[in-house]
């Protein structure tokens, strides 16, 4: 009994240690203070060496903390046990915050650097006014292919993933709207269609891609094409752009007869705390200096028209991932449908997974 | 000891069971009447029985739980028994054990390496002259991880019976004249069905359930009800269907803990 | 010939269990940066991460939370299976025990997400206390189960000769019924810090503000690609794992020869 007390009180005084040491690492990296502004991120999204000169310029540092979805950061912001002053959902997400009052409106008068943005990404469905939302980066949805295995030029549309060719051979970005909206699109359709006979259709199509289908994931997606375990995929344009930095026989194309345009925003959740920070960070992003290097070290499309320019030619002209105003054109934004029509799509969506 | 003695001695842990067992399940079962638009409704279970996805869903779940519980019963009982036998067995026991303190997103991904078109189990394919071949997403390579990751758990409940088993029974058999395989078939397995059945219990559910791996390894090529409860809670945002999966999930998990639960007691068997 | 099949049976099972861990290790040493090919040996991935503030803090706060929830949960636990074999009706010890492993074998989502829900009704931040709670919430059927077994060995003669003796309920505890559960105990303090080491779904749904533990970490950099700092994480993991496993094996031992010498002592 005594050796049981003095083991329980030795374990005890390592969990005081391991308190300490936890806490003195988390302060000697920074994260407690008064100073400081909480971003709720992405994995990977924004480059560190910004927040570093973010927090010269300005003093404040930022904790940033990520999520690996919308509905994951939805989840944790609504419930309200967190403190987050900055988020980035995607277009559709930040009418579902907005409608669920989780978002705070920005205070334009204290916004520098609004004339930067290109009109294009602004004053979309889902935010008209931009009252609550600044676009951070955009892209689309299309097709890796590696030209190892699959001849250049022979992958343009959707309809060519159908092919008997590729038995096996192709990994989808598993997302309910993505999929069915590719589908949809390959039949000529809206990606937006709330149509339950024009679901059903794409779902039957989809049926038919199953055997091509080698495995539906996320963000493993680029670790397996960068090592050429697959020839083909179906994935967003900024994990590509990752794919082709590190592969240079794969490339990224945009079916020219319709696909996503996907818009992330930077808002202020509700629960923010640190006011002066936030608005410090937003302009400090808005700088056209800022958002190249940022755009530049993530890979994606900016929606800062003035960044854009500064972008090396190489860059701003690859139509892979800046497609010429006819792709463009074509793109549709998702609309945010309601929850039943959602539903729709996912419960469609889980069916063809299901035929596996 | 006295009643109230008694009584203090339960609270921390009767405030546990209300708190985190009953209070839980009570949520899950009270989202599962709610719809997409909050509504109160039977929709859901009405959902599940009539949709073909859902049923063959369920099927599917069951029969690939099925299959890695057998498998890594198949695989625990003679390692359980083996281990038993050794001169240091406490130590090999621990060897077991250790495999699971580390992370299972960790063994997974040394896993997904060794599967690769350019992993381990290929080269040592081509290097037999076999040839490379698609491991990783297939069935086979989900079910043989998820076994990998079960064996531990079978084997601990497996070896606590091994060893509470009273070896003057043994001996009593082989004075009477028993083979070690006639003692094995009516002495050793019967007194040890206990452990097995717990195995059982620690495997089969979470098999029914395993969601990270269907992903990882499976390439989200088999759906269970693990996949389909974290899809509606993460993804879809429909925590009612989510829920109702649950409930049924609930109801599998005390049908197979009524069909494993300790019947020795009416047996009688001395202890 | 028997035995010659159980140990290769054996080296074959160990072998599939060891496998991948040897594997993860081996790769933490290698100059590349993916598992495919070995290239040459570096202590470099060991280096990035001990130089990985953030990383280390997160192993401070996974280590602190399995031992404080296993310390916690071990003594929740303890009480409850004495109260167990303490209630007279069977049809409540039966309805005790099966609500006991509603947790054990719920997915690890439901639980996530009904203690996210209920968390969220409480209003309760999420962080390092409801990492805590729920950790200490699923550990406690395990340390149940593994004391129960002992508890029932336990013969109603030996409490009762102790009783006769004269001991009150607090020396009959303290002097002959911890003794004697104690295996069971320390198996139970064992499994709950397994479990806490080794879960991921139900930290993931309660985490916030912050608050990151190593499986969450993992997760979220793993995703982004094979990093082989992670590899190198998981040889200092499994070195530690090894040294505690190492200690709880001797003091297993040590107990066990004193108590042999006491049972030799008495008859």
């Amino acid at each position: 009994m005594k050796r049981l007390i003095s083991l329980i009180v030795g374990l005890l005084a390592i969990c005081g240690l391991l308190a300490y040491a936890g806490h003195h690492l988390q302060a000697s990296s920074g994260s407690t203070g008064s100073k400081v502004l909480n971003l709720y991120n992405w994995g990977d999204y924004i480059d560190p060496q910004l927040l570093t000169k973010f927090q010269k310029e300005t003093s404040y540092h930022v904790n940033v903390e990520t999520f690996d979805s919308n509905e994951a950061m939805y989840t944790k912001i609504k419930q309200g046990g967190t403190h987050y002053d900055l988020a980035i959902p995607s277009e559709y997400m930040v009418a579902k915050m907005k409608r669920a009052h989780l978002l705070q409106p920005l205070d334009r008068s204290r916004l520098t650097g609004l004339r930067n943005y290109d009109p294009q990404f602004m004053g979309r469905s889902f935010d008209p006014t931009n009252r609550y939302s600044l676009p951070y980066f955009w892209g689309t949805l299309g097709i890796i292919y590696n030209d190892r295995f699959v001849r250049p030029g022979t992958v343009n549309h959707w309809q060519d993933l159908w092919s008997g060719k590729y038995r096996d051979k192709i990994m989808l970005i598993d997302s309910a709207r993505d999929i069915m909206g590719m589908a949809l699109a390959s039949q000529g359709q809206s990606m937006n269609t709330t149509n339950p006979q024009k679901l059903r259709a794409a779902e039957q199509k989809l049926t038919r891609l199953a055997p091509n289908v080698k495995a539906t994931v996320a963000d493993e997606i680029k670790m397996y094409m960068t090592q050429n375990e697959a020839p083909l995929a179906v994935d967003w344009s900024g994990e590509a752009a990752e794919m082709l930095a590190n592969n240079h026989h794969l490339h990224y194309v945009v079916p020219s007869e319709g696909s996503n345009l996907w818009i992330d925003n930077l808002v202020i959740p509700k629960t923010a705390q640190h006011d002066r920070a936030i608005y410090a960070f937003l302009n400090f992003m808005a700088e056209p200096k800022n958002a190249a290097q940022n755009a530049e070290y993530v890979g994606y499309a900016t929606p800062n028209r003035a960044a854009k320019a500064l972008l090396p030619a190489a860059v701003r002209d690859d139509h892979q991932f800046y497609p010429n105003t006819t792709t463009l054109h074509h793109l549709e934004v998702y609309r945010d449908l309601s929850p039943t029509q959602v539903g729709l799509y996912n419960d469609l969506y889980l069916e063809f997974k299901m035929h596996h | 000891m006295t009643k109230r003695r008694t009584w203090t001695y339960f609270l921390p842990y009767g405030l546990w069971l209300a708190l985190f067992v009953i209070a839980p399940v009570a949520l899950i079962i009270y989202q599962s009447f709610f719809d997409l638009g909050h509504h109160f409704t039977l929709s859901n279970y009405s959902t599940y029985f009539q949709s073909a996805t859902y049923l063959k869903m369920t099927a599917n779940s069951v029969w690939y739980a099925f299959l890695i519980t057998l498998f890594t019963g198949l695989i625990s009982y003679p390692t359980a028994y083996f281990i038993h036998q050794l001169k240091h067995r406490q130590f090999w026991l621990l060897l077991v054990i250790l495999p699971t303190w580390i992370n299972i997103l960790l063994k997974a991904y040394a896993f997904i390496g060794i599967f690769s078109q350019a992993g381990l189990a290929n080269q040592f394919l081509t290097f037999i002259g076999i040839g490379p071949q698609q491991i990783l997403f297939t069935n086979a390579s989900f079910i043989f991880v998820a076994t990998y990751i079960q064996i531990p758990f079978m084997i601990l409940p497996i070896y606590n019976a091994l060893d509470d088993l009273n070896p003057a029974f043994i001996n009593a058999s082989r004075d009477l004249g028993a083979s070690n395989w006639q003692t094995f078939r009516h002495v050793i397995f019967p007194l040890t069905l206990p452990g097995v059945k717990a195995g059982i219990q620690a495997v089969f559910i979470p098999s029914l359930s395993l969601f990270m791996l269907t992903r990882l390894i499976g390439g989200n090529k088999v759906i269970t009800l693990g996949t389909a409860i974290e899809e509606h809670f993460l993804t879809t945002m429909n925590w009612g269907m989510g829920s109702t999966i649950g409930v049924i999930l609930i109801v599998a998990m005390i049908v197979v803990m009524l069909l494993t639960g300790d019947q020795k007691r009416e047996g009688g068997t001395p202890r | 010939m028997k035995r010659r099949f159980a140990n290769i049976y054996l080296i074959i099972v160990f072998a599939i269990l060891y496998a991948p861990i040897i594997f993860l290790i081996a790769y933490s040493f290698s100059q590349g940066d993916t598992m495919t090919n070995f290239h040459g040996f570096t202590w470099r991935h060991y280096q990035t991460l001990f130089s990985d503030t953030r990383m280390l803090a997160i192993v401070a706060n996974t280590l602190l939370i399995a031992l404080l929830s296993a310390l916690i949960a071990t003594l929740i636990g303890t009480l409850g299976a004495l109260s167990i074999t303490r209630t007279t009706k069977r049809v409540t010890r039966e309805s005790l025990l099966t609500l006991n492993n509603v947790l054990m074998v719920s997915p690890d989502v439901i639980i996530g997400a009904s203690f996210l829900i209920f968390f969220t009704m409480l209003k309760i931040p999420l962080g390092f206390s409801t990492v805590l709670m729920s950790h200490i919430a699923f550990e406690i059927p395990i340390v149940v189960l593994m004391v129960l077994p002992r508890l029932r060995e336990m013969s109603a003669s030996l409490l009762d000769a102790a009783q006769d003796l004269g001991a009150t309920t607090r020396q009959l505890l303290t002097h002959v019924i911890i003794p004697f559960i104690s295996p069971g105990i320390f198996a139970g303090f064992f499994m709950a810090l397994t479990y806490s080491l080794d879960d991921f779904a139900v930290t993931f749904f309660v985490t916030g503000n912050g608050f990151s533990t190593l499986s969450v970490e993992i997760y979220s950099r793993a995703r982004q690609g094979i990093n082989l700092e992670i590899n190198a994480l998981s040889g200092v993991m499994f070195l530690f794992s090894l040294l505690l496993v190492g200690g709880y094996y001797w003091i297993q031992q040590a107990s066990q020869k004193r108590r042999q010498r006491k049972r030799e002592v008495v008859s």
